[in-house]
């Protein structure tokens, strides 16, 4: 076996291997997984809306695939996607509604500030990994709580009177679309999915054809023998957070700005940013690879809802399926180990 | 109302509260003691807390008020079943232990749910009837002053969490199977040459953490919420994991953190109809064991270093 399809395979039989126990899950319970499976499919293309609604979980998918991918080149491990998401959702509401602009700027200003906020959510792991050398994970774990707990207090006693969710951003800062709505059957597909697309080039193109690129890329490598070859490594870490952080804003930004139009109180995680970190993983954080690993995860998200309406399956069965898959990728080591005692086998 | 009065109603709420903070920690403080980092915890929760409610509504009947103790006893050995998964992945398969963890807690939040609407076709379960009930300790409590804070009003579990701490301290630092779990963590090549089994060790301590989470989420189930949902379990692992770090890996640190944390949670929950805290608003409160965490890891009050192993799987030759 090459070792560029190696590459590919280890991938692909982990999700074979999280649909196959997910299918004995469902037979175990008394379910039939054919149909069960074919309830989920029927619920990502069934019809034009399902489409549009995949495409809509699909978009914060990628951006956040994108956030933890981007870090894992430099090798951090940004495992606060998920409260930088939250405060870029917020921030970009905010925008959304405090100003009174035209669109041409009112909508760029509220993308952007989604960035910013997560980007800045995103400095301080990196800089306390930086100056500290405090690992990034824990870091940044403690600040998905703490994000969790200050938006809800903003939204709560800043944004609103003692209310649970803002009032509607302003039409011109809205990422809503008319035409994807009549071309879907009024699914809530928005323009995200261009923000999320020119994310991935951009992605690209920092890490493939800059310089700035190749020496994350170093620093993901070899630490040592960046600074050794004059790279700033302290810098290098920060500027890796800092655009991560800013892709994973973008993701609540798009739920803000595009899916909902407000921002409201959480009881709990949006659990977008964990499913991030399996998105990046199954794509071997690539720009390219993220794309497919979100259209399978996002995919599957949303067809998930369709199986308890046709085949009484709880939903969560997906999650189990996508948390398996995770196992499986991370344990590759059992994957490889497995095919080449196959491989024996043959010979 | 005095100062007294509020000490009355805000030290038995924050020892409750850091009972299952208690637990949990101690449980992270084998594992990465050991050099497996268990990001887990918190879905080592998730499971204690669905097994320790769906047993006490199946079995209250039966075992009565004895139920709830029974309760924690099945959700420890639920939750050293489920760490055996991050055991085989982080040990034997040399996964990335944090990835394995992310996973453990996506898996443990989608499994219990999934079981929830099939047993009882409902995003959360019924609410249980038999739960720890609140004791006065005998003698302890008739201490003058110190008595009718600490030891009137508890519930017996917690006041167990503490001893615990000592005798996990006792473990670690007074036992051969402790100085083993410590040498593994710190310097695993060491620890095989001097004829360690490393994996073994790793595995007992991986399986140990999953035991103590699981008894820290059915108290929190049974004592707080009663009844089990998606939200039951929100957060408290991760806190649990604070506390560990804030009590620098050391179990009575842990104690420490823990009840400190405790205290935290107690005031936003107690704080708003208390004189004296009521003018802090409750997200203080809120996130203080999160930013203090993140402070005490940079190293302004005394700094924490994570054992020098943790994180890396042991391949046995390599060097």
């Amino acid at each position: 076996m090459s070792k560029h399809l190696s590459k590919l395979t280890s991938p692909l039989i982990a999700v074979i291997l999280g649909l196959v126990v997910g299918a004995i899950i469902m037979l175990a319970s008394g379910y039939d997984p054919i149909a069960g499976y074919g309830s989920m499919i029927g619920g990502i293309v069934g019809d034009s809306y399902y489409v549009g609604e995949s495409v809509r979980t699909i978009i914060p998918y990628i951006l956040a695939g994108l956030a933890v991918a981007f870090a894992f080149r430099t090798g951090l491990f940004n495992i606060g996607v998920e409260g930088q998401l939250i405060v870029g959702w917020l921030a970009a509401v905010w925008v959304g509604i405090a100003f009174d602009l035209p669109r041409i700027i009112h909508l760029p200003l509220a993308i952007l500030a989604g960035a910013v906020a997560g980007a800045l959510w995103a400095f301080i792991p990196g800089y306390l990994k930086a100056k500290f050398r405090v690992h990034e994970v824990i870091v940044s774990i403690m600040l998905n709580y703490t994000a969790l707990h200050v938006t809800n207090y903003l939204i709560r006693n800043v944004l609103t009177d003692k209310l649970d969710k803002t009032e509607r951003i302003a039409d011109t800062a809205s990422l809503r679309s008319p035409f994807f709505e009549s071309i879907t059957d009024f699914s809530r597909m928005h323009w995200g999915i261009v923000v999320a697309i020119i994310c991935v080039i951009i992605m690209w193109f920092i890490l493939e054809r800059t310089k700035t690129g190749f020496e994350l890329k170093a620093v993901g490598f070899n630490q040592h023998a960046s600074e050794y070859a004059g790279m700033s490594v302290n810098k290098n870490i920060i500027l890796s957070m800092v655009i991560s952080g800013a892709f994973a804003g973008l993701a609540g930004a798009m739920e803000g700005l595009g899916t909902f139009g407000y921002a409201a109180v959480k009881g709990g995680f949006t659990g977008m940013g964990f499913d991030g970190i399996a998105v990046a993983l199954l794509g071997a954080n690539t720009a390219i690879g993220v794309v497919l690993a979100a259209l399978l995860f996002g995919g599957l998200k949303a067809g998930a809802l369709n199986m308890p309406l046709e085949t009484g399956i709880p939903s969560e069965i997906v999650d189990i399926v996508i948390a398996l898959i995770i196992f499986f990728v991370a344990s590759s080591y059992f994957i490889r180990w497995i095919a080449a005692r196959f491989k024996k086998g043959v010979k | 109302m005095d100062f007294y009065q509020v000490l009355q109603i805000i030290i038995p709420s924050m020892i409750a509260l850091a009972a299952p903070l208690i637990f949990t920690s101690l449980g992270g403080v084998f594992s990465e003691r050991a050099g497996v980092i268990n990001i887990g915890l918190e879905g080592l929760m998730v499971i204690g807390a669905f097994t320790g409610i769906v047993f006490n509504l199946m079995l209250a009947d039966v075992f009565g008020e004895w139920t709830p103790w029974l309760a924690v006893i099945a959700a420890m050995i639920a939750g050293l079943l489920f760490s055996i998964l991050h055991a085989v992945a982080c040990i034997t398969f040399r996964a990335d232990q944090t990835v394995s963890g992310v996973a453990i807690n996506l898996l443990a939040v989608g499994l219990t749910m999934f079981l929830v609407k099939l047993i009882f076709d409902k995003g959360q379960t019924d609410r249980i009837t038999e739960t720890f009930p609140r004791i006065d300790v005998p003698l302890l409590s008739d201490i003058p002053f110190i008595g009718p804070i600490f030891f009137a009003n508890g519930y017996y579990i917690v006041y167990i969490a503490i001893l615990i701490s000592f005798v996990v301290w006792y473990v670690l630092y007074k036992t051969p199977f402790g100085l083993r779990v410590r040498a593994v963590g710190e310097h695993p090549m060491a620890a095989d040459t001097m004829g360690v089994n490393v994996t073994k060790i790793r595995y007992a301590a991986v399986l140990l953490s999953g035991a103590f989470g699981g008894i820290g989420g059915a108290i929190y189930a049974t004592i707080f919420s009663n009844e089990f949902n998606h939200a039951t379990i929100n957060g408290q692992g991760f806190m649990a994991i604070a506390a560990m770090i804030f009590g620098k890996w050391h179990p009575i640190g842990a104690m420490g953190a823990a009840l400190f944390f405790g205290l935290a949670q107690s005031l936003s929950i107690v704080g708003s109809s208390l004189p004296f805290f009521k003018d802090i608003p409750s997200v203080y409160l809120l996130i203080a064991p999160y930013v203090l965490t993140i402070i005490a890891l940079t190293g302004f009050i005394g700094r924490a270093d994570a054992p020098k192993a943790s994180g890396q799987p042991y391949i046995k030759g390599k060097r």
